[in-house]
């Protein structure tokens, strides 16, 4: 079964930048993850600045540029993952969390993890 | 154990998750330090059953892998002690591990790839029957139980279970060569594994027995098999035309079926309902292995030349809109490379849908005589379809007939007879 996993963040994260270690750790897991043939896809997402929001509201399509200033989540990055189990899908989660503790201290937020519908 | 009965079951299914992420890992690590298949994964099950008396009241570790990898090294160390009065090897050994325990997990980095892909080899050894290669490999490399392998085979547990066990003792008794191989070997032996996986892949796309027209699960093993192939040997070719063939082919799995569960044909396939991303996947997948072929100035491999043949299917919005003639021209190559009467047997059908269905049917006069394609149910199968395509429906029925009473799937019995059902309608109809 199919996963996307997003991570979540507040953009205005009063830790700044991630570090390099973050990165590289990162590269780790995604490694990892091809290496046990769980990974398909994954990409980290650049600021919302560089974004819109393209919204329909009293029947009117409106569109903003980002960044978007009054979202308090934003989606940082995603993967899609094929795995045997939900089970599997959040340990992927809590181990991409783990990297955080150990390499972004006082970074917050979190991993919505969605099923993909098929067939 | 904790108190919670409730607690306990999710870390016992957190475990197993934990397992199914690690253990191919840990296995191909083991396998280079025992050197014995049977032992490696009797420490690593050890260690498992360790977690699952330790995890519940301790906690989950930061790093479970490492937890896993240390108590199944410790354990492989207690073997070999006790081995060890009766040989001087394996007190070498002992020694050897007695050092490596100490070290940092993360110092066995480097030999990943090569363990995990010498365990991928291993398990597609010579000694060993396509069968057992393949239940070695679901239960080795995928991390299957035996009870998951028996369901997805639709076989009785304890046939798997023997399977497994007998496949070890081969391996052992062969003296299954635990070197990663080189060179000319290592190409061949890399054929054998791509082979093992297409034959998962194959026998889930297209059961060959039973009530099932398919069996997904094996599908998905195959292909998550072949993703990890990639990323093991990333430089061959036909490794990418395997993997984009299974991504192309697997994009039809959900319009391959019915609501009743019947068999749809790709000319009658509903193709929004094709999966996009295993589409473009495999797109992507084909494009890599062309490029490796043109680099390496050689011609492109039997699965890459299938890839592209499930790429033009895969590119049409329509049956009529395919291109047919280059399909054709594509099974030509694959014949040739293969001489594969099936492959030649497809060309009969490309040919029918380009040219006119004279034209397939005279190729098809050919093939009949091959010993290879006597009682081979596709035979009747394409000829009833070239028949229908004339008009010819009366004849078109019989064929239909005589396939569905040759094929061993329930599904695709149940398509044929309804194909000649549907052949002698249209002729009552038409007279």
């Amino acid at each position: 079964m199919r996963f996307m996993c997003m991570v979540k963040m507040d953009e205005a994260n009063p830790q700044g930048e991630a570090p390099p270690e973050l990165y590289q750790a990162m590269a780790e897991y995604d490694r990892e993850g091809r290496l046990n043939g769980t990974l398909i896809d994954s990409q980290g997402l650049l600021p919302s600045a560089a974004g819109a929001i393209v919204s329909l509201a009293d029947g009117k399509i409106k569109a903003i540029d980002g960044p978007f200033a009054e979202a308090k989540e934003l989606v940082g990055g995603y993967a899609v993952i094929d795995v045997h189990s939900r089970e599997e899908a959040v340990e992927l989660g809590r181990r991409l969390m783990q990297i955080h503790v150990d390499h972004w201290p006082g970074w917050e937020g979190h991993v919505e993890i969605r099923q993909l519908a098929e067939y | 154990m904790g108190d919670d009965p409730g607690a306990d079951q999710a870390t016992r299914a957190a475990i197993e998750a934990i397992w199914r992420l690690e253990s191919t890992r840990l296995i191909a690590s083991l396998v280079r330090i025992v050197r014995d298949v049977g032992v490696a994964e009797d420490v690593a099950q050890d260690a498992v059953v360790a977690a699952l008396a330790q995890w519940p009241t301790s906690g989950i570790p930061d790093n479970p892998g490492a937890w896993l990898m240390t108590t199944a090294k410790r354990r492989a160390m207690d073997v070999f002690r006790s081995r060890a009065k009766h040989d001087r090897a394996a007190a070498a050994l002992a020694h050897d591990l007695a050092e490596t325990v100490e070290d940092d997990p993360a110092a066995g980095i480097d030999h990943i790839e090569d363990d995990m892909l010498r365990l991928m080899f291993i398990c597609a050894h010579p000694s060993l029957t396509s069968e057992a290669q393949t239940t070695l490999t679901l239960r080795l490399v995928a991390g299957l139980t035996a009870r998951e392998i028996a369901r997805a085979y639709l076989a009785p547990e304890s046939t798997v279970a023997q399977r497994i066990s007998r496949a070890k003792r081969t391996l052992t008794e062969a003296g299954a060569e635990l070197e990663e191989p080189s060179g000319l070997e290592r190409a061949e032996r890399l054929a054998t594994v791509e082979g093992v996986i297409y034959l998962l892949f194959n026998e889930g796309y297209a059961a060959t027995e039973g009530a099932d027209w398919m069996r997904p699960a094996l599908c998905d093993e195959a292909l998550r098999l072949g993703r990890m192939l990639v990323a093991l040997a990333p430089h061959d070719p036909e490794v990418h035309g395997l993997t984009a063939l299974m991504e192309l082919q697997s994009s039809r799995l959900a319009a391959r079926v019915g609501p009743d569960g019947e068999a749809v044909l790709l000319d009658d396939q509903d193709r929004s309902r094709w999966d996009a991303s295993r589409i473009r996947r495999g797109l992507d997948a084909l494009a890599r292995a062309d490029e490796l072929t043109t680099a390496s100035a050689a011609e492109p491999g039997p699965y890459a030349l299938q890839a592209a043949i499930a790429a033009e299917h895969a590119r049409a919005a329509s049956a009529d809109d395919t291109d047919w003639t280059r399909i054709a021209r594509l099974y030509e190559d694959l014949g040739r490379r293969t001489g594969s009467p099936v492959a030649e047997l497809n060309r009969a059908v490309a040919l029918g849908r380009a040219y006119g269905p004279e034209v397939g049917l005279a190729l098809l006069v050919q093939l009949e005589s091959l010993p290879a394609l006597r009682d081979y149910h596709l035979v009747p199968s394409v000829r009833g379809d070239l028949y229908e395509r004339l008009g010819r429906t009366e004849e078109a029925a019989v064929e239909f007939e005589r396939a569905a009473a040759l094929t061993s799937n329930e599904r695709e019995r149940a398509l044929l007879a309804r194909r000649a059902d549907a052949a002698r309608g249209s002729g009552q109809r038409g007279s």
